[in-house]
């Protein structure tokens, strides 16, 4: 535990600090150099990592102090978060050595390889392949919706390298370099026109033995962490703002990083069904007088509402160590009802201009958009049905589903 | 959109809270056990006096919501909720919405002090039964539905008029009535005694609730408050709040019952609990359940808070009942032909769902309720 009384020297520290380095005028680059050197751009990291081995509650209150400052942060944002996590947790002192510092400073983008066309809810299925030749080892294969891998340096990547082993118990965690010749990356458009995600090709691209994470064949173990930190990290708010204190070139650079980093994110609010437009939208239709309209609208409130109440219980629940671990399930079944409901009602609303799209539409494409975005919710991290699946064997003790995929890998049926 | 301080507000039970849950569990799970509701459910009075006393008295059950200076025990909503989830957990026969909750708020919010002192004692020890008759031929809760006329004459009021779905109106040693003078509705105290009442019980689907309906022939009243002061909707709130928090109990005993008889019950070489298409609607009914119970807690919260709650208690009145009622047609569905059968005791839950749906209006009316209640 973290005294308030630390917490307000702490405080001070940062103030007193930011005062004597913190400069609109450097670059972007120079600044996050003084901060991995300083250790204040990644305040709970260990000491010997860039970090200063504070607690969560002193990042709070760091970031704080930042923001009051209007300084800029390290570059943690997105998958280079789950890239350090993971390094941090699983990687030996030379892998944090070579790609920790490249992280905070944002000089190395990540994107995160788990994903392929024939295993979607079944992650475990991946049968990109990783084969020794050599002090090496060759990729082939191809992975799926992975965000950002277009900007990306390097990739999070898992991939089966004993077949004979049970599918688990097969797979091995690396990091690979994405600029190299075996590696072909394309961008994946969307039923809603957005390309947010890529198909990623291997071709004989190459891993080195120091790329390798964790143990051989362990690698499930470790990409289970990364989908920790990556569930963790949809709570989090996913967007990141570029607020402006007052003027500098810094400002400039940031605000382009920031930009790149959202890209792919713009359409998310509409994904989740915007209720928040929902009684100014029939308000401005005329809508908000038909009384079979104004039932759907009060029954969204209503679930959205209770959603939110639940999340509060929840929230409490959490901090009192009352949990049973999978509740997270219940408020993502909840989100892909209020989104499917708000779609319909936004429709009911729209009535004959829901034909419509792009920016002579209703409020200028976002109602279609909203349209064709919400079938997304009820797939992206983690399906309704697995949902369904971790809800009533985790948390409702029913009977688990019969298995078919225990044995040798190789033999196991797959697409 | 705001609801109230509800809508931030972090919400958890304490311990003590929690503690005094488990005491009513117990209690509840011993004295109110389907063989009791369903001996009970067939007498005419609907309910086990020595039950009723311990309720009333070792639990103080029926004075939790009423301040110690009226004989209770100056507890509030977020209590009475946890007793009303007990009660619907266990499908308890007795007149404690009726008479604690509806007469009692009715009385707390609506009657003079030297009344409240004289009135709520009695209903606070349970030593009598009272009962608030509201609605009239819609069954609907609003201002103009109830037409009920009242005359001044001498120092007191005469009554007449009929009124419906009457909550214990059969048992009640008192009835709160509202009634409408020339100054608009009023709260009045009719003793059930008096000259020109009949009360003819209705023949409820539910038969663990006993419902009257009551004709008013010049009964002499007493005012209760101010004349055209009768502060309707805040009872209203109240009594929904408790309302939802004792369905969502019924809900859970359900959802609890669904999923035990899912594990047991083998077909085809297995449980049918394993097969996708029962352990889907099983997770889906834990998420209505758990969105709606939030819904119950946080009305219940809101109503502690102090604060407006006519739109959190509607939400809470419209998403409990809904999900109560989905939850018994579950539960009915996956028990599968012997579900359907009188010996089966989910019918019971079924039947109180049912008619706690269209009780105190139903979620349609509350939707459009809590759209007005937010200037929609």
């Amino acid at each position: 535990m973290i005294m308030d009384t630390d917490l307000q020297s702490l405080r001070q520290e940062v103030k007193a600090w930011l005062a004597d380095n913190w400069d609109p005028q450097r670059s972007l680059m120079d600044w996050r150099i003084k901060l991995v050197e300083s250790g204040w751009g990644a305040p709970d990291w260990p000491e010997e990592f860039y970090g200063k081995n504070l607690p969560p509650a002193a990042v709070n209150a760091i970031a704080e102090e930042f923001a009051a400052a209007g300084a800029v942060g390290s570059a943690q944002s997105g998958v280079r978060f789950l890239a350090s996590a993971t390094l941090l947790e699983h990687g030996n002192d030379d892998q944090k050595r070579t790609y920790l510092r490249r992280i905070l400073t944002g000089e190395d983008a990540w994107c995160q390889l788990f994903s392929e066309p024939g295993s979607g809810s079944d992650l475990a299925g991946a049968t990109t392949r990783a084969d020794r030749k050599g002090d090496h080892w060759i990729i082939n294969g191809q992975k799926v919706w992975n965000t950002s891998a277009h900007h990306a340096d390097y990739g999070l990547l898992v991939a089966r390298t004993d077949w004979d082993q049970p599918k688990h118990k097969g797979l091995t965690y690396f990091i690979i370099d994405m600029r190299q010749p075996g590696v072909e990356v394309r961008q994946l458009k969307q039923m809603n026109g957005h390309a947010s995600f890529n198909e990623v090709f291997f071709t004989d691209a190459k891993v080195t033995d120091d790329q390798l994470v964790g143990t051989l064949n362990d690698g499930w173990q470790v990409a289970v962490t990364t989908l920790a930190y990556e569930r963790r990290s949809f709570a989090r708010i996913r967007t990141v703002t570029a607020d402006r204190h007052g003027d500098g070139p810094i400002y400039a650079e940031y605000a382009k990083e920031v930009e790149i980093a959202n890209e792919p994110y713009t359409w998310y609010p509409q994904r989740a069904g915007r209720v928040d437009l929902v009684v100014e939208r029939a308000q401005e239709t005329g809508a908000i007088d038909d009384p079979a309209i104004r039932q759907e609208i009060a029954k969204l409130l209503t679930l959205n509402q209770s959603a939110q109440w639940y999340g509060a219980r929840l929230r409490e629940a959490q901090k009192a160590g009352t949990t049973r671990g999978p509740e997270g399930s219940i408020s993502k079944i909840a989100a892909s009802n209020i989104a499917r409901l708000a779609s319909d009602v936004h429709t009911s609303i729209t009535d004959i201009d829901a034909m419509l799209t792009g920016p002579q539409s209703p409020r200028d494409g976002i109602i279609a958009e909203i349209l064709v975005s919400v079938p997304a919710v009820s797939i992206a991290g983690g399906t309704d049905e697995i949902q369904r699946n971790i809800i009533s064997e985790r948390l409702l003790d029913m009977p688990k589903e019969p298995r078919f995929d225990t044995g040798p890998f190789k033999d196991v049926k797959r697409n | 959109m705001m609801i109230g301080r509800g809508t931030l507000m972090e919400f958890a039970f304490t311990a003590e809270q929690e503690q005094f849950r488990e005491i009513v569990g117990r209690f509840l799970t011993d004295k109110s056990p389907t063989t009791a509701v369903r001996r009970l459910m067939d007498t005419e009075e609907g309910y086990e006096r020595q039950v009723w006393q311990q309720l009333c008295g070792e639990l103080g059950l029926a004075g939790l919501h009423i301040p110690e200076a009226y004989g209770g025990s100056g507890f509030g909503p977020v209590e009475l909720g946890v007793a009303m989830e007990e009660q619907g957990r266990a499908l308890l026969c007795a007149p404690y919405l009726g008479s604690a909750v509806m007469a009692g708020y009715a009385i707390l919010l609506g009657a003079s002090e030297d009344q409240k002192q004289k009135l709520l004692p009695p209903i606070a020890t349970g030593s009598k039964i009272a009962s608030l008759a509201v609605t009239e031929r819609s069954g609907f809760w609003s201002e103009t539905d109830v037409n009920l006329a009242a005359t001044p004459e001498g120092g007191g009021y005469r009554l007449s008029g009929q009124k419906r779905f009457v909550l214990n109106g059969g048992e009640a040693d008192l009835m709160v009535v509202v009634g409408r003078t020339a100054a608009g509705l009023s709260l009045f105290a009719v003793e059930s005694g008096a000259d020109g009442v009949s009360a003819s019980p209705a023949p409820a689907m539910d038969p663990t609730r006993k419902i009257a309906d009551v004709i008013f022939d010049n009964v002499p009243a007493v005012l209760l408050g101010e004349e055209g002061k009768a502060p309707l909707e805040d009872i209203y709130n109240a009594v929904l709040i408790a309302f939802a928090n004792e369905m969502i109990g019924g809900a859970q005993a359900l959802l609890t019952s669904a999923i035990d008889y899912a594990k047991l019950r083998v077909q085809f070489g297995r449980a049918i609990g394993s097969f996708q298409a029962i352990k889907h609607r099983c997770a889906d009914l834990l998420v209505q359940v758990e969105l709606a119970k939030s819904t119950a807690y946080q009305a219940a919260q809101t109503l502690a808070a102090g604060e407006d709650a006519t739109v959190a208690a509607s939400m809470a009145k419209a998403a409990a009942s809904e999900c109560y009622l989905h939850a018994a047609k579950e539960c009915i569905q996956f028990h599968g032909g012997i579900g359907f059968t009188w010996e089966n005791d989910t019918h019971l839950w079924f039947k109180r769902a049912k008619s706690s749906e269209v009780f105190l209006g139903t979620p349609k009316q509350h939707r459009e309720r809590l759209l007005a209640a937010m200037g929609v």
